[in-house]
């Protein structure tokens, strides 16, 4: 199956700067992708190339299985974008610009315009005020009519850049909803954001860039996967050293007031508990533990940091 | 595309404003000769504006010619520069070409839209021009420049060449500023970028120093639709103004391909 987007050795320069520096990035179909890194890290440059706005230095760019820039134009009809924030007429009111927006470029079939510009603002909450002009809307309503606008007809991609922006936590949430819906209905979804946790939350697969390069590409669980330590609390640690020192497989990281932190080496977590419990430990709760999505991208761009002078 | 972009010029009360500023120049000087009954000598102030007192049959075109050196090039600067760097300043030009609209295509609509404007207020001064001349100074038949009377339906063809030649005189400060809003995300700086051209050439229009480059300057035939009023017309020179503006939209317009056709979308 043909990727969504596929990069190959992406790079743009601007003069001596390296914004994008060789990027491979794989978007597969129905993915939720998560696009993470911090400021200026490249992010809203590479999805810029992707969608034909800014041209690359060297490399290549699949979207939809035609070649950017050269048949983008072919493809941008089934792709719905919101980048770097949303852009429309301050004068005019949300459904007038809405409108016009549809009526520009292929598609967009004029009998349905006003009931489908009636469903997209419903999908984000914004029907009740839609006749007051844009330069009356709060930044988080501008946030949300700049969704409405990817959302005007059905996309097979979706690629938000920076969707909850400026919204407060109501908002946020809607918006997370409404991206699992749209997920469920069968829309790839780009997503780049420097929120870790809204990538924990809804995304699929991410990849981490920092300072234009890519660290690391995978499904998110894989991201997460264990560290290999087990966190043990128990009301009794000195009889749990005792069984866990009797047998192989594992050995002590750390011990607290009723918790003991161990490195499995060979055995697993079932295992161990089942040690534990025959030996008379009675376990209160054995956690395998899991990085946070902050501390994989935390590790990932200290290490990428360093090899990259300035 | 075209329809869209025609939608969005009337629905700015811009345009309107900018159409009421340039036929309100007009009727003042109107007001003036009205109320003073002293018109200017001869010879001296804008074509036309002379014989007005006796005819107000001459107002439309004496209106045109009155806002045809400073006003109306201001007025098209203004939407040429705002043509893409507006789009991009307010964010919207990213959206327009992720619809996709093609850039060349674009260009071509933006330039197209400019015109439209151009026609719109060069039509609205004229139409005021006629109903204020006709109300203060009366209609009689037209004299030509050369002496001898133009009959009402001569007049009525040689006004709507005056009115296409007019308008077709200002595509080349259109396409320069259009070029420029190519260049910069800054309407301003655009529109500015083309009044600088403009003075440049009026200024270097007077200059005997630069007699070698007079004849090749945008604004050099501006005037020369007065010889639509001769008897019979003298076609030579409003052929070569065609010519001109023709000119320099081929290359502003070309420049402004190039560089927008090639360039990355950062706003």
């Amino acid at each position: 199956m043909t990727p969504v987007i596929r990069t190959i050795g992406l790079t743009k320069r601007f003069g001596p700067v390296s914004a994008v520096d060789d990027v491979n990035l794989e978007v597969h179909q129905g993915d939720v992708f998560g696009f993470l890194g911090p400021n200026g890290s490249g992010k809203t440059t590479t999805l810029r190339m992707v969608l034909g706005l800014v041209f690359a230095t060297s490399g290549s760019i699949e979207l939809l299985g035609a070649s950017v820039p050269k048949h983008v134009n072919r493809v941008l009809p089934r792709v719905g974008a919101l980048v770097e924030g949303p852009g429309f007429y301050p004068h005019l009111s949300a459904r007038r610009n809405l409108a016009l927006l549809d009526a520009t470029g292929p598609g967009g079939a004029r009998r349905s315009r006003q009931a489908r510009i009636g469903e997209a603002l419903e999908r984000v909450g914004l029907a009740r005020v839609a006749r007051r002009p844009f330069k009356a809307f709060s930044t988080g309503m501008q946030q949300r009519l700049g969704l409405a606008a990817a959302l005007l007809r059905p996309h097979d991609l979706l690629v938000l850049d920076e969707p909850t922006n400026g919204l407060d936590p109501r908002g946020m949430h809607d918006i997370r909803s409404l991206l699992g819906e749209l997920s469920a209905e069968g829309t790839t979804i780009v997503l780049s954001s420097h929120l870790l946790g809204e990538v924990e939350t809804i995304c699929t697969r991410a990849a981490i860039v920092h300072r234009g390069r890519l660290l690391a590409q995978d499904r998110v669980e894989r991201l997460l996967a264990p560290t290999g330590t087990v966190r043990i609390t128990t009301d009794d640690p000195g009889a749990a050293l005792r069984v866990l020192g009797e047998s192989a497989g594992s050995h002590v990281l750390e011990r607290e007031r009723d918790c003991v932190t161990v490195r499995l080496n060979g055995t697993t977590p079932q295992e161990l508990n089942r040690r534990l419990v025959v030996g008379g430990v009675a376990v209160g709760e054995l956690v395998v533990e899991r990085p946070k999505l902050e501390d994989v991208f935390l590790r990932l761009t200290e290490r990428g940091g360093a090899d990259v002078p300035r | 595309m075209f329809r869209v972009e025609l939608r969005k010029l009337l629905l700015r009360p811009r345009t309107y404003v900018m159409c009421a500023l340039l036929a309100g120049l007009p009727t003042i000087v109107a007001i003036f000769l009205k109320v003073s009954g002293i018109g200017p000598r001869a010879g001296a102030g804008p074509p036309f504006l002379s014989q007005v007192l006796n005819n107000g049959a001459l107002f439309p075109v004496a209106a045109l010619a009155l806002i045809l050196p400073v006003f109306l090039p201001i007025a098209v600067s203004v939407i040429a520069g705002d043509a893409i760097a507006g789009e991009a300043s307010s964010g919207t030009l990213r959206y327009l070409l992720m619809r996709p609209v093609g850039r060349t295509k674009l260009l071509f609509v933006k330039l197209a839209i400019v015109t439209v404007f151009v026609f719109l207020a060069v039509i609205v001064v004229a139409g005021v021009g006629y109903v204020v001349g006709s109300t203060f100074f009366g209609i009689k038949p037209l004299p030509s420049v050369s002496g001898r009377t133009i009959a009402a339906q001569d007049a009525t063809w040689r006004t709507f060449v005056t009115v296409v030649y007019i308008a077709v005189s200002m595509l080349g400060v259109a396409s320069v500023g259009l070029f420029f809003s190519t260049v910069t995300d800054s309407s301003l700086g655009a529109a500015l970028g083309a009044l600088a051209a403009l003075v440049t050439s009026q200024v270097l229009d007077l200059l005997v120093a630069a007699e070698s480059v007079r004849p090749y300057l945008p604004t050099h035939y501006w005037l020369a639709f007065v010889d639509l009023f001769r008897y019979p017309v003298l076609w030579r020179n409003v052929v070569r103004g065609f010519a001109i503006q023709g000119l320099y939209v081929g290359i502003f317009l070309g420049l402004a391909w190039a560089n927008f056709a090639t360039k990355d979308i950062e706003s």
